[in-house]
Formats: structure tokens, C-alpha cells, sequence
């Protein structure tokens, strides 16, 4: 029985990690643009968030739901300002501007905010918890997979019910055709990387609230993100949630045979996958 | 009316100098075909109109407005839609997504929706779930005219609508043309196939290596003048 709790925890975990890739994956998908800064932003908002818990004292969902439109806005303005300059044939110069971001962030964090490991306060939810049979399940576990099942959904409507999801394809698929119909791609790169903002505060918010975190453990989470992105299939955000269960699940699993197996296990099971299927296992029809 | 008009049109790919001082008008209400061998500059030319190559702001001007200068999403807002060549339909949508993301740019209302665009090309309304790359030739050609109707343009550039197509299935689409015209848009047809744009239009302008050699009626144009404008030798 303790294999199925292991398996559960793990599944939940990938919740997480599939919050933490779910921004990434959306941004690759409509640019092509692979945002090295990803899980720098990732802390960056749960600093944010943090900020407005301390500064009005109040709930981190409503600290995360004030943080969102500002993160919006940051995001929006980034891609408009800098990343857009860059975004063409050759992939290197946004990759070099995103590594440059990287850097920016983490050592404005570390000189706002020390390298003291922080902590968002979710009061009792932190330990709060309930039994399904055999099983017992944290309340904020099964809150952080649900907020992921939620978010991909609701991105997932965006992009095929509404006219900005056929916006986004359009310009995805061709950005010189999708301006012949009135679209404005650099418009809608900027809001694509927006809503990813969104999405990376939402993950601020859990990763926040699980564990602690410092300015230096962005690049940590952008692995997982990445790994969760390319299990899946590039671009593809069903996909993203089984890559990040897939990583969950192994890293519980490794954990379980042994402890020090716990993070290795995570990127063995990418690296089988990757051998078996090296375009992930959702692929795009057409790339 | 004189709807649009190019003046002394140049256009550049790097340091490649694609058009040299093209003069064309379109006048309201009527079609016009610009003929001309491959790398002549016909594409080009329907290009810098659309707003893909941007151009000095004097160059173009629609209803006397200079739009040189705009982007493709401002001159589509102004009534230019363009088919452009190899349809490049969108491939991650179906049929009728094609159709509706040609109505992304429209701010009024116009004849041209759903509805009246299935009962131009019928076959479409039985295909509109499918993804449009995965039509026939023909019927992304049909996709990709009706993309631009949605947009109500009051100019269509139609650029090599008839490439690559089987005769039956150019016939189909050039039969839409008269229905297209009665609802208020002007044409500029590219075409290769000379017997099929004197057919249509009620002027021809023939290019070569990025001028108009030669322009004129139809009727007034003989083989030998066409020929001539056409290779650059004599008949």
C-alpha cells in the first residue's frame, strides 16, 4: 500500500512542476521562444507575492491575485520592450537575452532581499490534510494539482474556443500571414507572455507557500519546467502535465528506494523518454 | 474612381532591388491583372501593397491616402486584404478557423461572413471541421479567398490564385470572381497564365525584371506586344 501513497504523492508533486512548466510551455509553443529566465520569474513573483502578504497583511491567494495583473504587465512590457527585439530565424540571441535575464533577476533579488531562504505563511493549510481509504492526502498538494488541471483547461480553452486562441496559432504558425489579417504578432507575443506571467504567479504562489526559496533556485525549477516541457511534447500543455507527473512520479518513486535517488530519478525518467521518444510524447502534428 | 494607385514604386530585399519605379492603378469596381514570368516582380509588387515590404510613405496611396509606410494590419483595417501566393493557410486550424481569422482585423459589419462565404464555395461548409491544409489544392485556394473576403476589403489582391491547379478547378475559382466583384471590391488578379487574366480583367499590366513593360485593355493589346513585354525579345 505504500507504493500507491508513493505514487499518489508523486502524481501530486507533478502538479507543481507542471504549474512550473505550464508558462514555459505556452511561450514556446506560440514564439518558439525558450525563456531561459523562466524560473527566475518563477521567484521573482513569489517574492511579489510575499511583498503584498507583508505589506497588507493579507491572504496569499488574494496576495497572489493582486500580484497576477501586475505580473501580466511586467511580462507584456517585457516581451514588447526586449524580447521581441530579438525573436527571429536564429534561436541564440533570445536564448542569450533570456540567460542575461536570468542573471539581472537573481542578483536584484539578492540585493533586495539577502540570500536569506524565504517563506510565504499559508497558516494551517500548510499542514492540513485528509484521508482518501488508505491514503492520506495534503490539502495543499491536492490544491496545487488541481490549480494545474484548472490552468491548463483554462489555457487550453483560450487557445481553441476563443478568437485570441486562433490569434495565437495563426501567429505561431506564420506571423507574416497572421499580419495580413489584421493581427498584430508582437502585440500578441507580448500577451501570450503575459498570461505565462500569470500562470508563473500561480506557481509562485504554491512553491511559495511548500517549501522555502532563496534568489538562486530559479534555475532548479527551470529544469523541472523544461524537463516536464519536453516529456510532453514541445508545446503541447496536455502534455506538459503528464511530463510534470512523470517527474513527480519518479522522483517519489526514487525517493522511496532511496533517498538520494530523489532528484536523479526525475531526470532519468526524461532521459528514457527522450531515448524512446525524442520529440516527447505529445508531439505537435506539424513543426 | 481611382481606388489605388502605386508611383514610382520601388521595393528591396536587402540590397536587392526587386521593383523599379512601378506605376499601376486600380479604379473602383473594376479588375486588373498584372501578368509576367516568374521573378518579374509581380509578387513583389502585391507584397509592398499589402504592407508585407514596407515602401515610401508617396509610394502607395488608397482613395489618395498615402499607406506606403503602414504595417499589413493598418492597410487591412483600411480595405486591402490580400490572397496570398501559396495560400499559406494557417495549418494548426480548421476550415472554418481559417475563415473566422480573416474577420480578426474587421471593425463593421459587410456582406462578406460565414454564411455567404459557404454559399460561394459550398464544398467548404462540409469541410469546416477539418484541419485547411489537409484540403485539396483548390479548396485551400478556396479557404484562402474566403479568408480574405471575411474581411469585407474593398480591394482583394489575388496573388497566383491559378498555381499549380488542375484547369476544371481554376475555372471553379475564377467563376467566383463576378460574385466577389458585385459586392463592392475591386481586383488585382497576378497571374501567369496570360489567356485566363485577359479573360478577366478589364486591364493588363505586364511586368519583367521589376517594371511594367507594358499595360493596356485587353482588346487593345496584341500576342506579339504581350509576347515581347513578356520575355523581353521579339516575337
Amino acid at each position: 500500500m505504500i507504493w500507491v501513497d508513493t505514487v499518489v504523492q508523486g502524481i501530486l508533486l507533478g502538479g507543481l512542476y507542471a504549474l512550473f512548466a505550464a508558462g514555459l510551455s505556452l511561450v514556446f509553443g506560440i514564439m518558439r521562444l525558450v525563456n531561459l529566465a523562466h524560473g527566475d520569474l518563477i521567484v521573482l513573483a513569489a517574492y511579489l507575492i510575499l511583498i503584498v502578504v507583508s505589506a497588507l497583511g493579507v491572504n496569499p491567494f488574494v496576495a497572489a491575485a493582486i500580484a497576477m495583473p501586475l505580473m501580466f504587465g511586467f511580462g507584456w512590457g517585457l516581451q514588447r520592450i526586449v524580447l521581441n527585439r530579438v525573436l527571429g530565424e536564429d534561436i541564440l540571441p533570445p536564448l542569450l537575452v533570456t540567460f542575461g535575464l536570468s542573471i539581472v533577476v537573481q542578483n536584484a533579488l539578492l540585493e533586495g532581499f539577502s540570500a536569506d531562504s524565504q517563506r510565504i505563511n499559508a497558516g494551517a493549510l500548510e499542514t492540513a490534510s485528509f484521508a482518501v481509504g488508505p491514503v492520506t492526502l495534503g490539502v495543499m498538494p491536492v490544491l496545487t494539482f488541481a490549480s494545474a488541471i484548472l490552468v491548463i483547461v483554462t489555457l487550453n480553452q483560450v487557445f481553441y474556443r476563443t478568437a485570441l486562441g486562433r490569434a495565437f496559432r495563426a501567429t505561431s504558425d506564420d506571423p507574416v500571414t497572421a499580419s495580413l489579417m489584421g493581427i498584430k504578432p508582437a502585440n500578441v507575443f507580448a500577451t501570450a507572455t503575459g498570461i505565462a506571467m500569470v500562470v508563473v504567479t500561480i506557481a509562485a504562489l504554491y512553491l511559495g507557500m511548500r517549501a522555502n526559496f532563496d534568489p538562486t533556485i530559479g534555475p532548479a525549477r527551470l529544469i523541472y519546467a523544461f524537463e516536464a516541457v519536453i516529456i510532453g511534447g514541445l508545446g503541447s500543455l496536455w502534455g506538459t502535465l503528464a511530463g510534470g507527473v512523470i517527474i513527480g512520479v519518479s522522483q517519489t518513486v526514487g525517493a522511496a528506494i532511496n533517498p538520494e535517488w530523489q532528484i536523479l530519478a526525475g531526470h532519468i525518467a526524461f532521459m528514457v523518454v527522450l531515448l524512446f521518444k525524442p520529440r516527447g510524447l505529445f508531439p505537435r502534428a506539424y513543426d | 474612381m481611382t481606388l489605388l494607385t502605386t508611383r514610382g514604386l520601388t521595393a528591396h530585399y536587402g540590397d536587392f532591388q526587386a521593383l523599379f519605379g512601378v506605376d499601376i492603378t486600380l479604379d473602383a469596381g473594376e479588375t486588373v491583372a498584372i501578368i509576367g514570368a516568374n521573378g518579374a516582380g509581380k509578387t513583389t509588387l502585391m507584397r509592398s501593397i499589402a504592407g508585407v515590404l514596407r515602401n515610401g510613405p508617396g509610394m502607395i496611396a488608397f482613395e489618395g491616402k498615402p499607406i506606403g509606410a503602414m504595417t499589413a494590419d493598418k492597410i487591412l483595417g483600411m480595405g486591402v486584404a490580400m490572397v496570398p501566393e501559396g495560400r499559406k493557410l494557417f495549418p494548426s486550424l480548421s476550415v472554418e478557423e481559417n475563415l473566422l481569422i480573416g474577420a480578426h482585423g474587421r471593425k463593421t459589419g459587410g456582406y462578406w461572413t460565414l454564411d455567404t462565404v459557404y454559399a460561394l464555395f459550398p464544398i467548404l461548409r462540409d469541410k469546416r471541421a477539418v484541419p485547411g491544409t489537409s484540403l485539396s489544392g483548390g479548396q485551400q485556394q478556396m479557404v484562402a479567398i474566403g479568408r480574405a473576403l471575411m474581411s469585407n476589403p474593398r480591394v482583394l489582391l489575388c496573388d497566383e490564385i491559378s498555381l499549380g491547379l488542375a484547369p476544371v478547378v481554376i475555372r471553379d475559382i475564377y467563376a467566383a470572381l463576378p460574385q466577389i466583384q458585385a459586392s463592392g471590391a475591386s481586383v488585382i488578379v497576378v497571374e501567369q497564365d496570360i489567356g485566363q487574366a485577359m479573360k478577366v480583367a478589364s486591364r493588363v499590366y505586364c511586368m519583367m525584371e521589376g517594371r511594367v513593360t507594358l499595360s493596356g485593355t485587353p482588346d487593345t493589346l496584341t500576342r506579339e506586344a504581350i509576347h515581347d513585354a513578356y520575355f523581353g525579345v521579339s516575337a
